[in-house]
């Protein structure tokens, strides 16, 4: 899971990965070099456990362990606001969106046409609200230091996907980089041929349609160099990293495992637990 | 353990065209030798090795005819016994990381991993890649991607390495290194070499055998490179291959008296985006004339001419159009319309696949004509004419994205002259041409300036820049500090 065939204990957040410079400290590195399996656990684990649980206090419970233990998630403060910044927004309006037409219980305080606050509406906002940063920031912050070929090895080691979509998926990933270039290539390649003055729309379609044309080409090419090189060769194909699960993945999980049993175990003491919704 | 290969009577054809690409091979390489091989543009060189490397797929891919074995069984089974490079450094990267990619091959093949490790140290060091194994491939030059395939299909230890046009699209310093690597993997490893080529001087010395295929099936020269180059070598020429020690047959020239100046540059920096990249250039363009743009990598030879050409807004400084070339528009051409850009200035891009947007080639020289409302007798007219002169006349159905290096090269040329524009701006137009196809170029260029049209081309070829008598501009980089 370090970089190839390579030295072992690099972190594999160190090679590829947008990070900067992050700041140190054994935890952060731990997080950061985790097992991008580990990571996709323990998201999942906060995951399931919020999805279920629609109430304010689970999710509030959560959200305030996860902030406390954010700041040890390897991310240098720049790029975690950068990297979070669309939750940020994003939750907010989904809790407007509750408030306002969702379904509303308890006192109503302002009706007109759809929209009907309520006491029930405005808990179930802020709890989605809650639930949504609760969710997403740990699962973008764990997996802004996932590299993604760290991450095939996983999927395809660990999880046993099949090898040729992982290796296939991964691949075709690297040539997004190149489609950036052919996009800008194209526009001007356009314009050069007499086509560059159609609108807006109908610019961008045939534009597209052009990368499209170019992308199956390049992929197509890319396709015969992995076969060159035996890709989907009979017989077992070995790994020249091996992806495997360390204390510190366990100890990842385990803590996420610890906040979502926290969070459940504090809704339903205080009888505010609410199971789908439901109370 | 080197590999040996034998064709017999051997033939294949892409599904999609009528004509077999090859057909009728026969042809024996013992284990270990060194195999240069030649032939025209669309003689079926590429084929043979996809068939070697046992990359031409399935029955629904194409149909074979006659046998191609390796080791004596069908080159499909014998995967991981031939490596192949391909011409495009870009498609050749499978993976992020350079440690990583060259184990690529290794892992589909089963080879355990300590091996792998050793492998991928040994063939690094063979192809003279030193970078961490953790560098990103993204960011290596065209020159070490290529020697980074190398290296990737080296630690496969294949008993046949087979190399298709693997310098085509470097620059010449990326040609040497590719080169040297090829060289230093052969004493290493003894491995039997198959290469295509049309540079052959940059081969030569590392080649023990020529084999010449003619178009349509058949060798038409085997031999030792001395014997064949001397016996051959004319009708060699005559077929696109550049013939060691046999310069090119251009006819002499007098260069016309240059014409009114068509652009004028004022310290104009290109670049893309905020960032100009190298020096201000003050420079003037006339019609009837040529300029050769030269400099070093990365000092923004193509950036340049796409400023020139209209396509990007200069950075910094400007470039003026003067009345013979704006004919009633505004002085900068980055603000013309596309189809006023038609008649004004045509572009030729280094890679030609960016330029085709039609099904078909003849449909790819109508583009330019119908855009700026010719009459439909006159476009087809002006489109035979195109596909006569640049001998695309047989291929006019075809896809364009199915046409070779050079039929591509030839294409994307028409594409741009098929509107007459008064000023021409080509970039790299001969890099991994034939000599056939670079002689075309270069008489058609001839032409065009004779003609009254400009011409600038960025080129590394200054073969190519005598030739057309073109007046050289080398763009200098910012001074360290400055630059990015």
């Amino acid at each position: 899971m370090t970089a190839a065939t390579g030295r072992t204990g690099t972190p594999p957040g160190a090679s590829g990965t947008p990070t900067g410079r992050p700041p140190g400290g054994a935890v952060a590195a731990a997080v950061r070099g985790a097992n991008p399996i580990a990571k996709l656990a323990a998201s999942a684990v906060l995951a399931i456990a919020l999805v279920f649980s629609l109430d304010v206090v689970s999710a509030s419970v959560a959200l305030a362990l996860e902030l406390l233990l954010l700041p040890f998630a390897g991310l240098d403060g720049r790029t975690f606001w950068r990297r979070t910044l669309p939750i940020w927004a994003a939750a907010p309006f989904a809790g407007l969106t509750i408030l306002l037409y969702g379904r509303s219980s308890g006192t109503v305080h302002i009706e007109w046409l759809l929209v009907r606050i309520s006491d029930g509406s405005m808990e179930l906002a802020l709890a989605t609200m809650l639930r949504i940063l609760a969710i997403a920031l740990p699962a973008v912050v764990l997996f802004a230091t996932v590299d993604p070929t760290d991450f095939a090895d996983g999927l395809a080691q660990l999880l046993r996907l099949p090898a040729r979509f992982v290796l296939g998926a991964l691949a075709g990933l690297r040539l997004l980089d190149l489609f950036g270039d052919d996009w800008r290539a194209l526009a001007l390649a356009r314009r050069a041929r007499g086509v560059g003055d159609a609108g807006r729309v109908r610019g961008f379609f045939g534009q597209a349609f052009a990368l499209l044309v170019l992308a199956i080409r390049r992929g197509s090419t890319l396709a015969t160099a992995m076969e060159a090189r035996a890709f989907g060769a009979p017989g077992p194909r070995t790994w020249a990293r091996r992806s495997r699960l360390s204390r510190a993945d366990a100890l990842l999980v385990a803590a996420a495992a610890g906040i979502a049993v926290t969070a459940v175990g504090a809704a339903v003491a205080l009888g505010e637990w609410a199971f789908l919704g439901g109370r | 353990m080197p590999a040996a290969v034998r064709a017999e009577g051997w033939g294949w054809r892409h599904a999609s065209r009528r004509a077999f690409a090859v057909r009728g091979l026969d042809l024996e390489i013992r284990a270990g030798e060194r195999v240069l091989l030649l032939g025209s543009s669309g003689a079926g060189k590429s084929t043979v090795l996809a068939g070697l490397a046992g990359v031409l797929g399935g029955s629904e891919e194409g149909d074979a005819e006659g046998r191609l074995l390796l080791d004596g069984a069908p080159a499909g089974t014998r995967r991981g016994r031939a490596g192949l490079v391909l011409q495009d450094p870009e498609s050749s990267v499978v993976l992020a990381r350079v440690g990583d990619d060259v184990a690529f091959g290794c892992e589909n093949l089963g080879v355990p991993r300590d091996e792998i490790r050793r492998r991928v140290g040994e063939a690094l060091d063979a192809v003279g890649l030193h970078v961490p194994l953790d560098a990103s491939t993204a960011r290596l030059s065209g020159g070490q991607k290529q020697r980074l395939a190398l290296a990737g299909v080296l630690a496969m230890r294949p008993g046949l390495v087979l190399l298709d046009e693997p310098t085509a699209n470097l620059d010449p310093d990326g040609v040497r290194e590719v080169r040297d690597a090829v060289g230093r993997m052969i004493e290493r490893t003894g491995a039997t070499l198959v290469v295509v080529e049309h540079r052959t001087a940059v081969w030569a010395d590392l080649v023990d055998r020529v084999v010449v295929l003619e178009p349509g099936g058949g060798v038409s020269a085997d031999g030792d490179p001395a014997t064949v180059f001397a016996t051959a070598g004319d009708a060699l020429a005559a077929r696109g291959v550049w013939v060691p020690g046999r310069p090119v047959d251009l006819p002499h020239r007098r260069p016309p008296r240059p014409g009114e100046p068509l652009l004028r540059t004022a310290s104009l920096q290109p670049g893309r985006g905020r960032t100009p990249v190298g020096l201000p250039v003050d420079r003037e363009i006339r019609g009837a004339s040529a300029l050769a743009v030269a400099g070093r990598n990365g000092v923004g030879k193509s950036t340049f001419g796409l400023t020139l050409a209209g396509l990007l807004p200069p950075v910094a400084g400007t470039v003026g159009a003067l009345p013979p070339l704006a004919r009633g528009l505004g002085p900068e051409p980055a603000r013309w319309r596309s189809t006023e850009l038609l008649t004004r200035i045509g572009a030729v891009f280094q890679q030609p696949e960016h330029q085709f947007l039609a099904a078909d080639v003849a449909g790819e020289l109508a583009i330019g004509p119908r855009a700026i409302g010719a009459a439909p007798a006159d476009i087809e007219a002006r489109v035979d004419e195109l596909l006569e002169r640049l001998r695309l006349t047989r291929l006019a159905a075809a896809n364009p994205f199915t046409l070779s290096g050079g039929e591509k090269r030839r294409l994307s040329v028409a594409t741009a002259l098929a509107t007459r524009p008064a000023l021409v701006v080509l970039d790299e137009p001969t890099f991994g041409q034939d000599a056939v196809t670079w002689r075309e170029l270069v008489l058609l260029v001839r032409e065009l300036i004779d003609a009254g049209a400009g011409v600038v081309a960025v080129t590394h070829d200054s073969d190519f820049a005598d030739g057309i008598d073109a007046d050289r501009l080398v763009l200098a980089a910012q001074p360290a500090g400055h630059a990015r």
